[in-house]
């Protein structure tokens, strides 16, 4: 199978690897995907609470280098962006950009669902008082 | 010096050996006669490059040459042995016990019969990847027709006890057909000693060219039939018609002669290069897991699943290396390997798992490269991997609540 030269070089080079602080209350955590189905994405946000903007988004990915391309290109695309432009980011989107094939659309899915479960994971914690999750 | 890509990947397929190349060579252009043509000397001597080579690759499995019926590879050899059985012996019985783990022209073949009123067991293989013979023996019934196991799994490689299928089904008269297409030329098989009635094999898996294969029928105790699945002009003792592909049949015969001269040495060869890879990556690497028994193995296999890595992910990091994986991603279904999930590891070792298949060609020097390669595209991975990292965390991954998609 042939790799889209962006593909390789974000499997090659992937941006943003790592974690963030998962109790820190402006992160938000996504995990998604199953070991048995052969990808795990695990994407992470931290967001400015003033002014709503992504700051910073990291990822570790267990997948075929399509899901590592995706993973790290969505990292790419959050950052800057403001909570509610994040939720925009259309899967097609990351399609396009790697030029992903048919039988690789899936991983651009499961990247937007990365996105989508760290800021649903974000909003529930800065919905909840600070005090009351140390509780 | 190290020539890329290195090709690890000899289960698919073996490159030709200039020497089996050379003895076909006179076939395609100056002697190209038809094996079937009994009244001039361009027949005659096609005929007589046939049968000598009949001859060499009787010998390699311990068989008399009028056993021998060639076919197009081993895919051809299966579909004529299980359904020629099942079609000459439909009086007898319909039932037909193979395995789980069986190439899928093994499988594929019993599933259309299947569909025409037979009726198969699959019996499922145990960790190790052998099938329990006491499972073997109770699956048998009064209508059971023919046991169908093969002798090396060309995914895992491990070697069914083929010596005592063989004898289980002898008691029972029941015939026993193997696919024996990654063992033949490999290790030591003998249609007498192994009582096999029918055995499929190939050439191009032994140094020999693609698009021949050969199955063996046994002659004398029992005598063997079989309904030719393909009509014509009765080539083959009526077995299977069709001119015969003469450079093709030469190059297998030659290609089984060396084989069988060089299997002592070679095969020791294979496995010394199979068990340094493997011990390199088991010391280098954590979490790493050999697929199948590696007591009663071909000795050019080895298959492991590398835990928390995606194998599709990690051909792609060692693209200068030939081999092949049992993930989802690398299969044109999206299915990861049926053989690793009938171990019962769990699909995820099969996402993670690759097979090397070590060859005549390969060099100390290759293995040596392959497996510095290998841990370092791992590490570099299982830094990536978010199962590695909760693994080290201490999270139980069966435990945890995935979105399966």
């Amino acid at each position: 199978m042939a790799y889209s030269d962006k593909v390789l070089d974000h499997y090659n080079n992937p941006r943003n690897v790592g974690n963030l602080d998962k109790k820190d209350p402006n992160v938000g955590t996504g995990l998604v995907g199953a070991p048995e189905c052969g990808d795990v994405m695990k994407l992470q946000i931290k967001v400015n609470p003033e002014t709503g903007v992504i700051e910073d988004a990291k990822f570790k990915t267990f997948g075929c280098g399509s899901a590592i391309a995706s993973s790290s290109l969505a990292t790419e695309m959050l950052k800057g962006k403001t909570v509610d432009e994040a939720l925009q980011i259309k899967n097609t989107l990351i399609v396009n950009e790697l030029s992903l094939p048919p039988v690789k659309i899936h991983c651009s899915v499961l990247a937007e669902d990365a996105i989508k479960a760290a800021i649903t994971d974000y909003k529930a914690k800065s919905a909840t008082p600070a005090t009351a999750q140390t509780a | 010096m190290l020539k890329f890509p290195i090709y690890l990947d000899n289960h698919a397929t073996t490159p030709m050996d200039p020497r089996v190349l050379e003895a076909m060579m006179p076939y395609f252009l100056d002697s190209f006669g038809n094996a079937a043509s009994r009244n001039h000397s361009f027949g005659w001597v096609a005929e007589e490059a046939v049968e000598k080579a009949r001859k060499q690759l009787a010998d390699v499995i311990g068989a008399n040459s009028k056993e021998i019926v060639f076919t197009s590879g081993a895919t051809e050899s299966n579909n004529l042995a299980i359904k020629g059985v099942a079609e000459m012996y439909a009086q007898k019985g319909n039932h037909i016990i193979t395995a789980a783990t069986e190439h899928k022209a093994v499988l594929d073949t019993c599933k259309r019969l299947e569909k025409h009123g037979a009726r198969v067991t699959y019996l499922p293989v145990q960790t190790n990847g052998l099938i329990d013979l006491d499972q073997l023996r109770e699956a048998i019934t009064d209508k059971t027709i023919l046991v169908s196991i093969m002798y090396g799994n060309n995914e895992i490689g491990t070697i069914q006890d083929i010596p005592a299928i063989g004898k289980i089904c002898k008691e029972k008269g029941i015939l026993l057909h193997t696919d024996a297409t990654q063992a033949v030329g490999k290790v030591p098989v003998n249609v007498i000693s192994d009582n096999i009635d029918l055995l499929s094999f190939t050439a191009h898996k032994m140094y020999g060219p693609k698009g021949v294969g050969a199955l063996y029928v046994r002659r004398k105790s029992p005598r063997v039939q079989l309904t030719a699945q393909m009509d014509g002009g009765g080539h083959e003792r009526g077995m299977r018609s069709g001119t015969l592909n003469v450079p093709g049949i030469v190059g297998f015969g030659a290609a089984a002669a060396l084989c069988q001269k060089e299997m002592a040495e070679e095969s020791a060869r294979h496995a010394f290069l199979r068990d340094k890879l493997k011990d390199k990556l088991m010391a280098e690497l954590d979490e790493t897991y050999i697929n199948g028994t590696m007591e009663h193995r071909l000795p050019h296999n080895l298959n492991i699943s590398f835990a928390y890595v995606e194998g599709e992910s990690l051909l792609m990091g060692i693209n200068d290396i030939a081999v092949s994986s049992g993930s989802a991603c690398t299969s044109a279904t999206l299915e990861p390997s049926y053989v690793l999930k009938a171990l019962g590891a769990g699909d995820d070792l099969a996402h993670s798992s690759i097979r090397f298949g070590i060859g005549r060609f390969t060099t100390e020097e290759e293995v040596d490269y392959t497996a510095a390669k290998v841990i370092d595209v791992v590490r570099k991975l299982r830094e990536l991997s978010p199962l590695y990292d909760m693994v080290k965390e201490g999270i139980d991954l069966s435990k945890v609540e995935w979105s399966a998609h």
